[in-house]
């Protein structure tokens, strides 16, 4: 059984973000990368499925669009225990351009099971996972909060809103995962460094490709009123505060 | 021409945000100039149908079959689909939920239509089709432009105003089949969750961090969110520890809120914490450190530890309760 985690590498979760060009691009300056969390998760959990011998998990393999620039980021996947990767070379103008250039490059490469994360904390999209299902003409489950493998086959935890099911889908499907999937994400030790320089990174090229969608304009919120402070020992105001000034209790 | 609204439904019936739906596609048919059409599959009432013409829905589209009892993606989309062409629908509005964010990016494939995601305001132009949204987790906005003749957006839930906008109620019971082909998901087990207010639904959250010290503190925190109808939330320390369930984590990569009203008590507002609730209308903190982050993101603020301070608010809202 093989398994693919894609992944998006996104601007480290604490960065102020900045723009340039007229407010149009992102300012790169002083930005470190790193792997989408939610697709971190991803890819812890398809290791630990991986680590347990009976599951039939072969390999896990990351595959990401993006220039050259984003290869440390993939690095960073294959330290912290992906087998190998596949870059398709190109920018990602949108969603929709990604998934399907991703689509174009595994089509024929036999994956059973496809996780991306439920969005990637650049864009906030949570779209990527779905279309590239559509593209491959699987099925998919979105929301999802475990993937077991059992002698049955596999078992996935979704949560629609307000109720939790147990689901199972037919090879090859993508799930679309979101908290819960792992614990924690899994660190790369000092080995896995080691062996990530010699793993294959698989370069594919892009298809001319138009994107459906384009950003014309970055603004930057409007910032909120400074903080209004009531005495700890006044408590009670507050809560007349928000039931007669701001009408919400 | 037509907008064309999917509207899920929870064993037949609606919640707010499939009105806020309906009201915010409705005024984008107004400025179109077209008609909005509200979608829904499975069993539903048809005193429930008449609710969505109330928000402005000029025809309701019903479409009931027994194997659709169960959200499968595939089969789901394909029918969204068909009825989105039969329609010449121009625009597709779904809700930026689980299920609108399990059918949109499907949607958009099968229909070549650009999507947008999580808009929060009526677009900024129809020609060219501009939308506002968030990026980068609230730390920034994009306006972004869709290229194509269909357009496919998902609203943020609690970002619309209802909007009373009667209209006669129309319904067309739709008979279309889906493809047993496309219907893979085996459903194997469902486990409901009852009896409390649903963290995405909640108009108050009340959302403890490290704060609250131990797990044997919540009780005071429990009590204000029960006597406010409010749903209890957490930070990423809190659901890590296990002192609360990870359903209840808010932040970055835990559950992306907007309620009218947030309280953060003993939560410093690490900038993870504030990408998932910054959407909310109102956010009170009480932390004990006056300098922490989240007093940036709050409009009020209590420097107090969160022990002595819940109590008080507790018998406050209890006093309003009285009156």
């Amino acid at each position: 059984m093989k398994i693919l985690v894609c992944m998006s590498n996104v601007p480290d979760t604490t960065t102020k973000v900045k723009f340039v060009d007229d407010f149009k691009k992102l300012d790169n300056n002083g930005i470190q990368w790193v792997i989408n969390p939610w697709d971190e998760l991803a890819l812890t959990r398809a290791l630990e499925l991986k680590d347990d011998l009976g599951s039939g998990v072969q390999t896990v393999t990351v595959a990401h669009v993006g220039l050259a620039g984003s290869e440390p980021t993939i690095r960073k996947a294959l330290a912290i225990g992906a087998d190998d990767a596949i870059r398709i070379n190109a920018d990602a103008p949108d969603a929709y351009v990604v998934a399907a250039q991703l689509a174009e490059a595994i089509r024929n490469e036999n994956f059973d099971m496809i996780f991306c994360g439920i969005e990637s904390s650049d864009h906030n999209g949570s779209t990527v996972g779905g279309m590239l299902a559509e593209f491959l003409g699987c099925a998919s489950v979105s929301c999802v909060s475990n993937v077991k493998l059992d002698a049955g086959g596999v078992v996935i935890t979704r949560e629609l809103g307000g109720s939790k099911e147990v689901v199972s889908v037919p090879y090859p499907f993508v799930a679309i995962v979101q908290k819960g999937i792992a614990n924690e994400p899994r660190i790369a030790a000092m080995r896995g460094i080691m062996m990530a320089r010699t793993k294959p990174i698989k370069v594919v090229e892009p298809r001319p490709l138009d994107s459906l969608t384009e950003v014309i304009s970055y603004e930057m919120p409007v910032p909120r009123a400074a903080c209004k402070f009531v005495e700890a020992e006044n408590a009670a105001d507050l809560i007349s505060l928000l039931h007669n000034q701001d009408k919400v209790i | 021409m037509a907008v064309l609204i999917y509207l899920e439904n929870w064993d037949g019936k609606f919640k707010k945000l499939s009105f806020e739906l309906v009201s915010y596609a409705s005024k984008i048919a107004e400025m179109l100039g077209s008609q909005s059409l509200a979608l829904t599959i499975g069993n539903v009432e048809e005193q429930e149908l008449e609710k969505l013409s109330v928000h402005g829905a000029d025809k309701v589209l019903h479409l009931k079959n027994e194997k659709l009892d169960t959200l499968d993606e595939q089969a789901f989309s394909n029918l969204v689909a068909d009825v989105a062409r039969k329609y010449n629908a121009t625009v597709l509005v779904l809700s930026n939920n689980n299920s609108g964010k399990a059918l949109a990016p499907r949607l958009s494939v099968q229909l070549k239509a650009g999507l947008v995601s999580g808009v929060s305001k009526l677009p900024v132009s129809v020609s060219p089709f501009v939308v506002y949204k968030k990026v980068y987790s609230g730390k920034a906005y994009a306006n972004v432009q869709i290229k194509t003749d269909l357009k496919i957006l998902t609203l943020a839930q609690n970002s619309f105003e209802l909007i009373h906008n009667p209209k006669p109620y129309v319904v067309e019971h739709l008979n279309i089949q889906p493809s047993d082909n496309l219907l893979n998901t085996k459903v194997k087990e469902v486990q409901k969750l009852t009896g409390k207010v649903l963290l995405s639904d909640a108009d108050i959250v009340v959302s403890g961090g490290r704060g609250m010290k131990s797990a044997d503190n919540w009780g005071p925190l429990v009590e204000l969110a029960d006597l406010l109808g409010a749903a209890t939330a957490c930070s990423r320390p809190v659901s890590d520890e296990g002192w609360r369930p990870h359903e209840e984590h808010t932040g970055q990569t835990g559950k992306i809120i907007a309620p009218n009203l947030y309280f953060a008590i003993g939560i410093s507002g690490a900038t993870q914490h504030l990408a998932g609730i910054s959407s909310s209308k109102i956010i009170v903190a009480v932390n004990s450190d006056k300098d922490a982050p989240i007093f940036e993101a709050a409009q009020y603020g209590i420097v107090g530890d969160a022990m002595k301070v819940l109590p008080k608010l507790v018998d406050a809202v209890k006093e309003l309760k009285l009156r």
